[in-house]
C-alpha cells in the first residue's frame, strides 16, 4: 500500500513518517512549500534528509505563490478590517490537505499521514469518521483541522495523536531521526518573532492609518498608529495611562476607532459564526449542546449552538466568556470531537 | 524495470565508454604535462580525444579546448565580452546568468525575442546589431523544448559580428553544421561523461581558469584525462551512428508524441525543427510537477522544461518567451528519448500516462 507522508522538516512529522514505513508502507515524502519564512530555511533539506535516511521517495510540492496571495495577504486584509485572524485553518485545509488529496488521489495513494496531534475514528453506525483531540491536550491541533473535509479524514492517518510530544522527542531520538532535537515551532509561520504589525505593513504599506482610542461611550482617549496593531483582549502596548488596565474590547476598522475598556467589558455572552464547516460534511439539524473554543489557547466554554442559513451559526456561552475575536476559528466540541466550527464574525452584546 | 525518457537532463554512458574510462582511470593516469612516459599516454589520450571531438563538429582539432563542461564554456566566451552582447529570451541558464554578470559590470545585452514556435528571428536578430556589438550567442537546440535555430540564417544575420553557438543538445543527436566561430558542448549530453565539455574556438578568447598553461594556455588546470577520454569516445561513437541514432529516436519520439496527442496532450514549439529526440507537451488543466512526481512513482523518468527548474518556483522561461501563459508553462513537461529506450518502454509509459489521467480526471 502506498502512502503520503507529509513532510515539514520538523521532528513531528519526521516520526510519522518513520512510523509509516514501520507499517510497510510505500511511504512517499511530500512537503508543501509555502514560504520563505526566516526560520524555516533549511526546512526542505531537513525533511529531504530524513526521507533519505527512510528510504522513502520525497518530492516538493511548491505552492508559494497562492499562498502569498490566498493565506498572507487574506491575513493582513482581515488585520485591516478590524479582525484577528488564524490563518493555520485555511491553511491546513487549502494548503495542506487539498494539495495532499490531490497527489494522494493522482500518485494512488490510500492513506495520508501528517504529524497532527489530532485523532481520527470511524463512527461504526454511521461510517462516517470523526475528529478528535489528540491526547497530548497540550498539544492538541484538532482546533486547527475542523475544515477537512470526509474525503480528506478517511485517508487521514495521524499517528501521534494517541502520544505526547515529550513521547515523540523520546523516539525521534531514539530512532536517530535527523530532526529529533529541533526546536518547535510555535508561531505562525510567515511571522517570524510574533511581529504582527511588521508583517501586515510589509503586505500591505499603503493600507494602514492612524486612529483613535475610545471608551465605551465613545469618548476619545488617544491616537494610534492603525487597527491592525490591536486584537480583542490585548493589554500590553496600548500606551494608556488609566486607574485601572485597560484592554482592547472592540475594532471599528472602518472609523479607525480602537475601543477600550476594563476587563469586565471584555466578556461576552455569544458570538456569531460565518463560513461553518461540519466534520459530518452537513449541518447538525437541530441546536446543540457543546463545548466551544474561541482561541486556540483555549479551554472550552460551555454553550448552546444553533445553525443559521448560510453557513451562519449562533453561539450562546453559558457564563460569558473574555475576549471574543472576531477573525478567530470558533471550533464546536461533543466531549472531545470536533462537530465543526466556524470565524468568529462578531461577539454578541 | 525504470523507464528513463528524460535523455535531454543527462545521458547513461554508453557502455564502450564506461570501458574505456575505466581502463584509463586504471592505465592511463599520468599528467599530460610530464615530459616521462606515463606524461606522454596521458597525453596521447588527450589529442586523441580532442581528434575524435574535433571530427564531429567538424574543426580542428587545436581549436577544441577542453572544460570542466558547456557552462564552464558559455562563462569564459561571455567574460571576453566588454561593450555589447546579442543573445536571445530563450537561452540555458548558463548563458543567461553571466549575461546578467556583465550587465552589472555595465556591458549593454539585448535579447532577441523568440516566436510562439521558439525560433529566433534573422531579421529581429540583425536589427539588433550595432558597431558596438562583441558578440552574438544563440542556444542552438533549446534543451526544453528542442527546438532548433536556423544556423545558416542566424549566421548571415550576424554578418561580421563572432557567432557563439552552445550545441550542447545538438551534438549527436543532428549533424553539427558550420557558420559558427565559437562552440560549446558538453559531454554528458551524448552518452559521455559528466564534468567534461569543450569550448571550440576558431578566434582567439582568453582563458576563464588560469593556471598551468595547460590546453594551449586556453583553461588552467591539469585535465580531467579520463573524462576527456570518455568524451571523445562519445563523441567518435555519435560520428559513426548519428543518422541511425536520429531515426530511430525521430521513430521513438514520433510514437510518443502521437500516444501523448492522442490522450490530449498540446504540444510546445515547433513540430519541424525539432531535435528528433525531444517533445514538450502540456496536457491542458494537469499541473506538471504532479504527473513528472507519479510517473516517477510508476517508474517512468521525465522532467518539467529544464532539470535545473525542478523544484523551482518560476514557470520556465523558456516558455514563457513563447508566450506561453505561467499555468501552460506549469502544465508542460519535457520528453526526450535516446540510448537504451524502445518501442515497448514508449508504449509501457504511455499506458501509465493514460492510468495517471484517469485517475485524475
Amino acid at each position: 500500500m502506498r502512502a503520503i507522508v507529509a513532510m515539514s522538516g520538523g521532528v513531528d512529522s519526521s516520526l510519522a513518517a518513520a512510523l509509516a514505513v514501520d507499517r510497510g508502507w510505500e511511504a512517499v515524502g511530500v512537503l508543501i512549500h509555502l514560504s520563505e519564512g526566516a526560520s524555516r530555511c533549511c526546512s526542505i533539506e531537513d525533511a529531504r534528509a530524513v526521507a533519505r535516511d527512510l528510504g522513502m521517495r520525497f518530492y516538493v510540492v511548491n505552492r508559494s505563490e497562492a499562498f502569498r496571495r490566498e493565506v498572507m495577504e487574506a491575513f493582513a486584509d482581515s488585520y485591516l478590517a478590524g479582525e484577528t485572524p488564524i490563518p493555520c485553518v485555511a491553511c491546513n485545509r487549502r494548503f495542506k490537505f487539498d494539495p495532499l488529496l490531490e497527489r494522494a488521489r493522482l500518485f494512488g495513494a490510500e492513506r495520508i499521514a501528517t504529524g497532527h496531534y489530532a485523532r481520527v475514528e470511524t463512527d461504526s453506525t454511521t461510517g462516517l469518521r470523526r475528529l478528535r483531540r489528540g491526547r497530548d491536550r497540550d498539544k492538541d491541533q484538532s482546533y486547527f483541522l475542523f475544515r477537512l473535509t470526509q474525503e480528506q479524514l478517511a485517508r487521514a492517518w495521524f499517528p501521534l495523536g494517541d502520544i505526547t510530544k515529550d513521547e515523540v522527542r523520546r523516539e525521534a531520538r531514539r530512532r536517530g531521526l535527523a530532526t529529533a532535537d529541533k526546536p518547535d515551532s510555535q508561531e505562525i509561520c510567515f511571522v517570524p518573532g510574533g511581529d504582527y504589525a511588521g508583517v501586515v505593513e510589509a503586505l500591505r504599506p499603503a493600507a494602514t492609518r492612524p486612529g483613535a482610542f475610545v471608551d465605551a461611550d465613545g469618548t476619545q482617549l488617544g491616537r494610534h498608529p492603525g487597527v491592525h496593531r490591536f486584537t480583542v483582549g490585548q493589554r500590553r502596548g496600548l500606551g494608556l495611562s488609566a486607574a485601572e488596565p485597560l484592554y482592547v474590547t472592540g475594532i471599528d476598522a472602518a472609523s479607525g476607532r480602537v475601543r477600550v475598556g476594563p476587563a469586565d467589558e471584555l466578556a461576552a455572552p455569544g458570538l456569531r459564526l460565518r463560513d461553518c464547516a461540519w466534520i459530518a460534511g452537513t449541518p447538525p439539524s437541530a441546536p446543540l449542546r457543546a463545548e466551544v473554543q474561541v482561541r486556540h489557547r483555549h479551554a472550552g466554554a460551555k454553550a448552546s449552538v444553533e445553525v443559521l442559513g448560510q453557513g451562519g451559526a449562533r453561539v450562546v456561552f453559558d457564563e460569558p466568556v473574555r475576549a471574543v475575536a472576531p477573525g478567530q476559528a470558533a471550533v464546536i466540541y461533543d466531549g472531545d470531537a470536533v462537530v465543526g466550527g466556524g470565524t468568529i464574525a462578531e461577539a454578541l452584546a | 524495470m525504470r523507464i528513463y525518457l528524460d535523455h535531454n537532463a543527462t545521458t547513461p554512458l554508453h557502455p564502450d565508454v564506461v570501458d574505456a574510462m575505466a581502463r584509463c582511470l586504471a592505465e592511463t593516469w599520468g599528467n599530460p604535462s610530464s615530459t616521462h612516459a606515463e606524461g606522454a599516454a596521458a597525453r596521447d589520450a588527450v589529442e586523441a580525444a580532442r581528434g575524435q571531438v574535433a571530427a564531429l563538429v567538424g574543426a580542428a582539432p587545436d581549436e577544441v579546448r577542453f572544460t570542466a563542461g558547456a557552462s564552464e564554456a558559455n562563462n569564459t566566451i561571455l567574460a571576453g565580452v566588454t561593450r555589447h552582447l546579442v543573445t536571445t529570451t530563450a537561452e540555458h541558464p548558463s548563458l543567461l546568468a553571466p549575461a546578467e554578470v556583465l550587465e552589472k559590470r555595465g556591458v549593454r545585452v539585448t535579447r532577441v525575442p523568440v516566436d510562439a514556435d521558439g525560433h529566433v528571428g534573422a531579421c529581429a536578430l540583425a536589427e539588433a546589431l550595432c558597431p558596438e556589438t562583441d558578440l552574438v550567442s544563440i542556444l542552438w537546440a533549446n534543451n526544453e523544448t528542442g527546438v532548433v535555430q536556423d544556423l545558416a540564417a542566424l549566421r548571415a544575420a550576424a554578418g561580421d559580428v563572432p557567432l557563439h553557438v552552445d550545441a550542447t543538445q545538438a551534438l549527436g543527436k543532428i549533424p553539427i553544421e558550420s557558420g559558427w566561430d565559437f562552440l560549446s558542448a558538453s559531454a554528458h549530453k551524448l552518452n559521455g561523461p559528466k564534468g567534461t565539455g569543450c569550448l571550440v574556438a576558431r578566434r582567439p578568447v582568453s582563458a576563464l581558469v588560469h593556471g598551468g598553461g595547460q590546453e594551449r594556455g586556453g583553461r588552467g588546470g591539469t585535465e580531467n584525462v579520463a573524462g576527456i577520454v570518455g568524451f571523445g569516445l562519445a563523441c567518435a561513437l555519435a560520428r559513426r551512428d548519428l543518422r541511425e541514432r536520429a531515426a530511430r529516436s525521430a521513430a521513438l519520439r514520433d510514437r510518443l508524441w502521437a500516444g501523448l496527442a492522442a490522450l490530449g496532450a498540446r504540444r510546445n514549439g515547433a513540430a519541424d525543427a525539432v531535435l528528433p529526440n525531444t517533445v514538450n507537451a502540456e496536457f491542458p488543466g494537469v499541473e506538471g510537477d504532479a504527473l513528472v512526481q507519479a510517473l516517477d512513482l510508476e517508474g517512468v523518468a521525465v522532467s518539467l522544461g529544464a532539470a535545473c527548474h525542478a523544484g523551482s518556483v518560476t514557470p520556465s522561461h523558456v516558455l514563457a518567451a513563447m508566450g506561453r501563459t505561467p499555468d501552460q508553462a506549469r502544465g508542460s513537461i519535457r520528453w526526450s528519448v535516446g540510448l537504451g529506450n524502445d518501442e515497448a518502454q514508449v508504449d509501457a509509459a504511455l499506458e501509465r500516462v493514460a492510468m495517471l489521467l484517469e485517475r485524475i480526471r
